[in-house]
């Protein structure tokens, strides 16, 4: 660039491009407007940890921690203790994921990685994502009248072969932990499938030809390269679908049971956290509204236990590439 | 038009690899068209002309890299020790094995320094010393004094240059007969490049190289052959083509080039 010999001296030059003041505030504004808007998420989420926390203080103060680990749920004697809750919300959440994430990530590799035309692939993703639209109402009704006694004759076998077992105790009756888990398979499935997919397609084209350029098979090259490449998107996506799997409410009361009798088999009904909450709040007064803000409680901290075991395996497996 | 420059080509030593008429399409599209070539064994080749002349398909042809892009087919014989690399009963992982790849950006895989290196070196069933093998391909990589002290640590903390040589080393490992580098220097500083270009002497000495290069002084440099491709529209007008124009020594080349094309790329006039 040249500068002429007539240009002005080089102050000048700067400030005829100083900013207007109006131009200063808007910038100004809008810092406090996100700013602003930014703490409302956060005054929101501890107002309703307080909230929470003051409404059960009256049954942390009876109970302590035999609510935990006691189970008997008796309003008639105010006795309230929630380990059938919190063991069918553990037990129903860890199963469904055992059975969703090898199927998530096993769809997420096939529409990945150009095993079939694009079409297809397409298709089967879409499908993914149209499943997760389904609203999880409509997908209780389903689970109640048309999964639970196509599965039976299956239960019922589980039953026959195990029935030494105090998982597969007992004969299925209907309703039941064991179809509960199977919903919530179907509901945290596209959360897995979807989140896997990107990861996958994240995953730089270079990586992918470099193992294939030292002589990888593409099973070799998906599992030393690729998966390791995206596991900790993949584990992200898994964490959030465990989250979903312990909050999930509507589907899993429908279909549970909502025993408040303690039993560990699979095929007999259950409950969880969720569903006990959704099931007696509206009868509840006194000790047994503080009880259920007590569950309430557990349950969210459950839920942030696993979010942040989440951020801190997302940390460590993360690579950079 | 280049089928005299070819038979010239094979006086010299013995042919490693010989593209025999081969036309190679992405879906309907040819991108490039009736070449013939001899690669001698033992030497260095480079790969030059515009961009979309087709020299990387061609080079990603030679091991079967153009099997991950969808669409990609290929006409005529691409013979390797005499083998047609297209044959049905050529497993294409085996080829690569055999035939490696240097890309044009470094891609280290996301493992330590030393698991890049043992990785390719153990699925190709290396049995022997490891710790051996992982400081012998640094060194032909000339890159060895820069990892010693930080084998365990990531691939990625090494400087581009580095990384570049890193991969040279990953592929080296694999003690494969023939190395084909995509633009290895593209992405590199000029210190980076020199020493990847030395590199590339040290290797010759025990493999063949195949570059694909858009720097001519790098073709002079490291090259013993070059290859000169063009692109030209077709008729029906649905792009450019690319064709083999000339393929001699780097000397002919760059200094007597037997077509006119040849002459005005060499000489700066287009491309």
């Amino acid at each position: 660039m040249t500068s002429a010999p007539t240009s002005p001296p080089a102050t000048a030059d700067f400030s005829l491009r100083r900013r207007p003041a109006s131009e200063k505030l808007l910038d100004q504004g809008f810092h406090y407007l996100t700013l602003a808007l930014a703490s409302f998420v956060g005054l929101l989420l501890l107002a309703i940890v307080l909230t929470v926390f003051h409404g059960a203080r009256e049954a942390i103060a009876t109970f302590g921690a035999r609510f935990i680990t006691t189970s008997s749920w008796d309003p008639v004697n105010n006795q309230y203790g929630a380990f059938v809750a919190i063991y069918g919300t553990l037990v129903t959440a860890f199963l469904s994921l055992l059975i969703a994430v090898p199927l998530g990530i096993g769809t997420a590799i096939f529409i990945t990685e150009d095993l079939i035309p694009t079409q297809l692939r397409n298709l089967i993703g879409l499908m993914v994502e149209l499943l997760a639209a389904i609203p999880s109402v409509v997908l209780g009704l389903w689970a109640i009248f048309v999964m639970e006694p196509a599965i039976r004759p299956a239960l019922n076998l589980l039953h026959t072969l195990f029935w030494w077992s105090p998982f597969f105790a007992g004969e299925p009756q209907g309703p039941g932990m064991a179809p509960a888990i199977l919903i919530l398979v179907v509901m945290i499935l596209p959360i897995i499938t979807a989140i896997s997919r990107d990861a996958l397609n994240q995953v730089p084209v270079e990586l992918r030809q470099g193992a294939y350029g030292v002589g990888t098979t593409r099973w070799g090259a998906l599992m030393n390269i690729i998966l390791p490449a995206a596991i900790s998107a993949i584990t992200g996506g898994i964490m959030l679908a465990l989250g979903r799997a312990m909050g999930e409410t509507m589907a899993v009361t429908m279909i549970i049971g909502n025993s408040l009798n303690f039993d560990l088999s699979l095929l007999a009904p259950g409950n969880t956290i969720a569903s006990m909450l959704a099931n007696q709040f509206g009868e509840a007064d006194g000790i047994q509204v503080s009880a259920l803000m007590f569950a309430a409680l557990i349950l969210m901290i459950l839920t942030l236990v696993v979010n942040i075991i989440a951020q801190w395996i997302v940390r460590r497996l993360s690579l950079k590439y | 038009m280049t089928n005299t420059a070819t038979n010239q080509t094979s006086t010299g030593s013995d042919v490693c690899m010989s593209l025999q008429n081969v036309t190679i399409s992405y879906g309907k599209f040819e991108a490039v068209r009736n070449v013939f070539m001899d690669i001698p064994h033992g030497r260095v080749t480079a790969f030059i002309g515009p961009s979309g002349c087709g020299k990387s398909t061609v080079l990603r042809a030679l091991n079967r890299m153009n099997d991950l892009v969808p669409g990609c087919s290929l006409k005529g014989r691409v013979l390797f020790d005499g083998n047609d690399l297209y044959d049905r009963r050529i497993d294409p992982v085996e080829v690569r094995r055999r035939i490696g790849m240097v890309f044009q950006k470094p891609n280290p895989f996301p493992k330590t320094i030393y698991e890049n290196i043992a990785f390719g070196a153990r699925i190709n069933g290396f049995k022997g010393d490891m710790d051996e093998l992982v400081e012998r391909s640094l060194r032909k990589a000339a890159v060895w004094d820069e990892c010693k002290d930080k084998l365990q640590e990531s691939g990625f903390a090494l400087s581009g240059g580095q990384q570049q040589r890193l991969c040279i080393a990953r592929a080296i490992a694999t003690e494969p007969e023939v190395i084909l580098m995509d633009e290895p220097c593209s992405a590199l500083d000029p210190i980076s490049t020199l020493k990847i270009e030395e590199t590339m002497h040290e290797l010759k000495r025990s493999y063949t190289i195949v570059i694909v290069t858009h720097n001519m002084q790098q073709a002079v440099r490291v090259a013993d052959m070059t290859a000169f491709f063009n692109a030209e529209a077709v008729e029906g007008g649905s792009g450019k083509v690319g064709y083999l124009v000339e393929f001699n020594d780097t000397e002919r080349i760059f200094n007597a080039p037997s077509q006119q094309a040849t002459q005005d790329y060499v000489s700066g006039r287009f491309g």
